[in-house]
Parts: C-alpha cells; sequence; structure tokens
C-alpha cells in the first residue's frame, strides 16, 4: 500500500500494535465472555495518551491527528472490538466536539481528564423513540435561571454505565426540529443522573451500552457546548468524525477475520492437504485481502482529508460503509472456512461474526450512510 | 547526573534470518529491527532512576550503527531518554564487537556518564562482550546480568543484585559503573502517544570518527581483534512424522521409531 505514514504515525501504529498484542488479545475473549468492561486496559490506554489523540496539547493531549487514531483504533479493534469502540468512542464523539465546539472554560475544565483517561466519556443522542430519526429527540431541556432542567431518557450509550462526562443532545425549542436542540457537557454525578438498564447484546460483550435516564437534572447554562440551538449541528458533524473511527473498527475486524482465516487454512488439513491448497478456500482469502485493502484505503482517505481540515462528509460515509460491509462480509467468509469450529466460541472468529454486526448499524446504520452518499452525488436534484 | 543507555538496533524475534549471498553478513530485506529487548530493561532502568532521584537527572541513549538504528534512538526518546546519540562513520564499518566497544567507550567518554547501562547481551550475535569491554576501556567497575539495581542516596554508589548458581549476590560499585540489564530487572514501558510526538521534534546528536580520540586504524575491520569467517545456516527442520492409529498403537511405534530410526533408546 503506497500511503506514506510519518514517523510518529508509524511509531504510534507499533506502539498500539505492541500493545494490543501484548496486553488486549491475552484477555479479550475472557473479558467478552464475561461481558466485562476492561477498565484497566482502557485505563492504560488513556495513560498511554490513546484516548487523548483529538486533543491539542495545551489540554493534555497531542492532537496526533485522525490518521494516526484510524491506524491506531486499527490495531486495538483488530484484537479487541469492544475496547476498540470505547477507545472511538471518547476520542471522536466526546474530546472532539469539545475541542471544536467548546469554549475555553469548558476545553480547560473538561479536556485534562478526559485526554488522560482518567474521565471516560459518552456520547448521548438516541432516544427510545429516535435513531436514525436524531432530530426527533424529545428529552426536555428547559431553562431556569442559570440552569437548564433535563427530563428525558437516552439510549444505546457505549461506555454509559462508566462514564463520567457525558455530551447529552436536548430539545430547547420545541418548535424547530432541527433548530432546536443544544448540545450539553453532562457529569455523571449531577443529581438527577440515572444509570438505567444494561443492555445484553449480540456482539461487543465488553462494552457497557445502557439507558442514560435524567429526572429534573440540572445543567449550568455554562455547560452549554456551543450555542443554544446549535445542537444538532454538532451531533452531526460529530457523527462525520466518528463514522471515520468506526470505519477503522470494520478494518480492524475485517483484518482480524483475514489472519485467523490465513492461520487456519494453513493448519487445518482435509483430504490430505491443508484446505489453504484449494481453490475454493484461496478465493475467499483473495477476496477478503481485496476488499480489506479498498476499504483501508477509503479510511486513510477520509481521515487525512478530515486533518486536512477539508469537507470529509461524503468520503466518511463511504469509508464507513464499506468498511462495515468489508468487516460483515469477512467474518462470514472466516467463519464458513473454519466451519463447524468458526461456530464455536472456542475460536476467535465466532467473536469477529458478532461484533462485526453493529458496524453496519451504529453511528448511522448503512440506510443512512447511503442517504448521505446520495445527497452528495445528487446535488442536481435538491 | 548523567546515565547513558546503549541501545542495539537487532533482527526482530520474529524474523526470518537469511543469509547474504557474502556468507558473512545477514540479508536484510524484510527484516524488522527493533531495539534488543535487553537494552529495553536499560532504557526503563534509566527512567525510573530518573523518576526516583526526581532532580538533576538526564538519561541519554547511545547507539552504534548505519541510519537505521536512529530508529532505536526514537523508541528510546519516545520511551521518555532525554537525549540520543547517534555514533556512525564509514570508518566503523566490518567492525567486530572489540572495535565496536572501543568507539563506543570514547563516545560515552564524550557524552559523560556516571552511570551507563546496557542490556546483558545482543540477541543478535549474542556474544555479551561489547558492554563488558566498554567498562575496560573506561576503566570504570561492572556487573554484568543484573537483576536489581539500587543507587546511594548520594549517588556515589550502587548495588546490584545477580543471579548466580544457587543464589544472587548482591555487589557494590563505586560510580560511574557499568550495568547490564536482565529479564526481571523491570517492566519496560510502551512509548507514550506525547513522547512520541516530542521524540520527533529532538534532535539526535551525531558523533562521527573526527569527533573521538581514536585513529582510523582502531576502528571498524582495520581495528578488529576477529574476523568473520563464515555463517552457515541451520539445517532445515525434518518433516514431522505423525504416528497413526489409537494410543496404545502410537505408544508401541513411537518406542519402535526412537528405537530403531532415531537410534536414542
Amino acid at each position: 500500500m503506497l500511503f506514506t505514514l510519518s514517523d510518529e504515525q508509524r511509531m504510534i501504529q507499533e506502539t498500539a500494535r505492541e500493545f494490543a498484542d501484548h496486553e488486549i488479545a491475552p484477555v479479550a475473549d475472557r473479558h467478552n465472555r464475561e461481558g466485562k468492561f476492561p477498565l484497566d486496559i482502557v485505563k492504560k490506554l488513556g495513560k498511554m495518551g490513546f484516548l487523548g489523540m483529538a486533543v491539542p496539547e495545551q489540554y493534555g493531549g497531542t492532537s496526533a491527528g485522525n490518521l494516526a487514531l484510524v491506524l491506531a483504533l486499527e490495531e486495538v479493534n483488530r484484537v479487541c472490538a469492544s475496547t476498540g469502540v470505547t477507545m472511538s468512542v471518547q476520542n471522536s464523539l466526546v474530546n472532539s466536539p469539545i475541542v471544536h465546539w467548546g469554549n475555553e472554560d469548558i476545553k480547560r475544565r473538561y479536556l485534562p481528564k478526559l485526554a488522560t483517561g482518567e474521565h471516560l466519556g459518552a456520547y448521548a443522542l438516541s432516544e427510545p423513540g429516535s435513531g436514525s430519526d436524531a432530530a426527533g429527540l424529545v428529552t426536555a431541556a428547559v431553562r431556569d435561571g442559570d440552569d437548564f432542567v433535563l427530563n428525558g431518557t437516552k439510549n444505546f450509550i457505549t461506555t454509559g454505565a462508566e462514564a463520567d462526562i457525558v455530551l447529552v443532545m436536548a430539545r430547547t425549542d420545541t418548535s424547530h426540529k432541527t433548530r432546536g436542540i443544544t448540545a450539553f457537557v453532562v457529569e455523571s454525578g449531577m443529581k438527577g443522573y440515572a444509570v438505567g438498564k444494561k443492555e445484553d447484546k449480540l456482539g461487543l460483550r465488553a462494552s457497557s451500552t445502557v439507558q442514560l435516564v435524567f429526572e429534573d437534572m440540572r445543567v449550568p447554562a455554562a455547560n452549554v457546548l456551543g450555542e443554544v440551538g446549535s445542537g444538532f449541528k454538532i451531533a452531526m458533524h460529530t457523527l462525520d468524525g466518528g463514522r471515520i473511527g468506526i470505519a477503522a473498527q470494520a478494518v480492524g475486524i475485517a483484518q482480524a477475520c483475514l489472519d485467523a482465516s490465513i492461520k487456519y487454512a494453513g493448519e487445518r488439513e482435509a483430504f490430505d492437504q491443508p484446505i489453504g491448497k484449494f481453490q475454493a478456500i484461496q478465493f475467499k482469502i483473495a477476496d477478503m485481502a481485496m476488499r480489506l485493502e479498498a476499504a483501508r484505503l477509503l479510511v486513510y482517505n477520509a481521515a487525512s482529508l478530515k486533518d486536512a481540515g477539508k469537507p470529509h462528509g461524503k468520503e466518511a460515509a463511504m469509508a464507513k460503509l464499506f468498511a462495515s460491509e468489508t468487516a460483515n462480509n469477512a467474518a462470514r467468509e472466516a467463519v464458513q472456512i473454519h466451519g463447524g469450529a468458526g461456530y464455536l466460541e472456542d475460536f476467535p472468529v465466532e467473536r469477529f461474526f458478532r461484533d462485526a454486526r453493529i458496524t453496519e448499524i451504529y453511528e448511522g446504520t448503512s440506510e443512512i450512510q447511503r442517504i448521505v452518499i446520495a445527497r452528495h452525488v445528487l446535488k442536481n436534484l435538491q | 547526573m548523567k546515565i547513558v543507555v546503549l541501545v542495539k538496533s537487532v533482527p526482530d524475534t520474529e524474523s526470518k534470518i537469511k543469509i547474504a549471498a557474502d556468507g558473512v553478513s545477514i540479508d536484510p530485506a524484510g527484516i524488522k529491527f527493533v531495539m534488543n529487548p535487553y537494552d529495553e530493561y536499560a532504557v526503563e532502568e534509566g527512567l525510573r532512576i530518573r523518576e526516583r532521584l526526581k532532580s538533576d537527572v538526564t538519561v541519554v541513549a547511545v547507539s552504534m550503527g548505519p541510519d537505521r538504528v536512529v530508529e532505536v534512538l526514537r523508541t528510546a526518546l519516545a520511551m521518555g531518554a532525554d537525549d540520543a546519540v547517534h555514533v556512525n562513520d564509514p570508518a566503523f564499518e566490518g567492525g567486530d564487537a572489540h572495535a565496536s566497544a572501543r568507539v563506543l567507550a570514547e563516545a560515552v567518554r564524550l557524552v559523560g556518564a556516571d552511570l551507563v547501562l546496557g542490556g546483558k547481551q545482543g540477541i543478535d550475535d549474542d556474544a555479551a562482550f561489547t558492554c563488558a569491554a566498554i567498562a575496560e576501556y573506561l576503566d570504570i567497575p561492572q556487573a554484568q546480568i543484573v537483576t536489581e539495581l539500587v543507587l546511594s542516596d548520594d549517588r556515589s554508589r550502587a548495588t546490584a543484585r545477580r543471579r548466580v548458581e544457587g543464589a544472587d549476590e548482591m555487589v557494590e560499585l563505586v560510580l560511574p559503573a557499568m550495568i547490564t540489564c536482565d529479564k526481571g530487572l523491570n517492566e519496560p514501558r510502551y512509548a507514550s502517544l506525547p513522547g512520541i510526538m516530542k521524540a520527533k521534534k529532538k534532535e539526535i546528536r551525531k558523533v562521527g570518527l573526527a569527533d573521538l580520540p581514536l585513529k582510523p586504524e582502531q576502528v571498524g575491520a582495520k581495528g578488529s581483534a576477529t574476523r568473520l569467517v563464515k555463517y552457515h545456516g541451520l539445517p532445515e527442520r525434518p518433516p514431522v512424522k505423525m504416528i497413526p492409529g489409537d494410543a496404545a498403537a502410537q505408544a508401541k511405534e513411537l518406542a519402535r521409531l526412537l528405537r530403531e530410526e532415531a537410534k536414542v533408546i
């Protein structure tokens, strides 16, 4: 692949690879089986700087950039997608919007601890009644003196059970659908904040996904991110960046599927030879490798555009859509190559198969990605 | 206080080593070079000493070799070393461990060191020679294969624990001294992202023959006491023979093969 990495991007990639192989991989299966959030690993990632890659130096991060972030995410997700999504959310959905939209006061108060993982973050947009129709959210934020009073329920909140800081989108004006939404930086210690039901998921079983319930929760007006009424814009812009992270996650899972398939094809014998000598298996592996290469290039391209400060909404959607479909395709074929063994939790591809599925759903379903892409390329009809 | 850490760039342990056509070097194509694993303990120990003593300690990584060793120096900087020195000169090429030790000893003298740390051996040629020879050239005390190191409060002495046959021995050394580090001394840290970003900005000091009080005939091939004659490749591992049948039949056949074919029982 002719995609020149800088020295520090390469070193970040190698450090992530070493950490993933030596610290995460040995415990990933156990954590996923037990549904245990890998708090110690996430804290270590924070100490090493992997959670503050979007945060400038003066707030305790490195501003390492999006290409460096996707390189690191790919390595972590290759061994554990649950750890990977935790890392992606903190960087792209929490720190990044605070860096981009936060005033000096908010940045100083929240970024240093988020950048080092001392605080964990979550992003609360979806609700029981609104997912893809994000602007349909009804969580209410009513001004009362120097505070806003929030009431409502947020759904599918990644890292919600562990989060110290949550970016919450709530409705401050019922007369405008999109312009009536405001983003708030909420602390989990605020009165009226409660963690609700913990979801039991098909995959990503070592990451927590919960409901958050706000009951007369008073949030100071100083914790409004950006302007009152700009929450929807912030939410959508943030998801453009988050999509690149999820695309990198999908590339990591696809790589894991390819690695496991190559290994198994060389070890498993049938009809007196390794199954990798059969063209039926070779063709599957060739296709997996080809799609993975294409997905990776799309992801690196979207990340590089974002680093260059150029529009990247279309490219991020393309990268996310293509990479997530690549991961699911790779996972299906990896299980097929493993035969019955691939259906057992004794082999890692069973976990990859379950983990891959969510990449086609969260941070914008495949259908939403197609809508985003279509809007970009069919400008003449708008 | 200045701590010099000697680091070497060696092929990754998972690399497949191929002998080059000349028979006296290895084919570098496809080999990933990394910091010698024992040198990682040395870097880590230097950083821990700096953290323990809190003030007035600098850790300087020194490596000798072609341009690729800069990567190893950057790794040391990314782990937290303060400075890095790259010792390189066309005249140094083809030198044996003895010639390298002479050059490195002068480089260490030039940098100035109160403590010199290195790995107990390079995992490439396994000579375990260079650090010992450097200590001799510098005429300083040394302790090899150390698993615990304690500095006195006044920073004038070090106590080193060494594993010997059947026991551990504790050796006290007056600084400056040379310590070679073994597994067990510490758990090397990963490079941090802030460290990586800072490492990129740091200038690596270049040291060549002209900077050292050595003559061309004292270094490189001319200054070597030994000459590498030839590498012999290891024989290919014969294919594995799988013995079919149930456990009893397998055991019987295994015993027969060990006696009649392998002739070991």
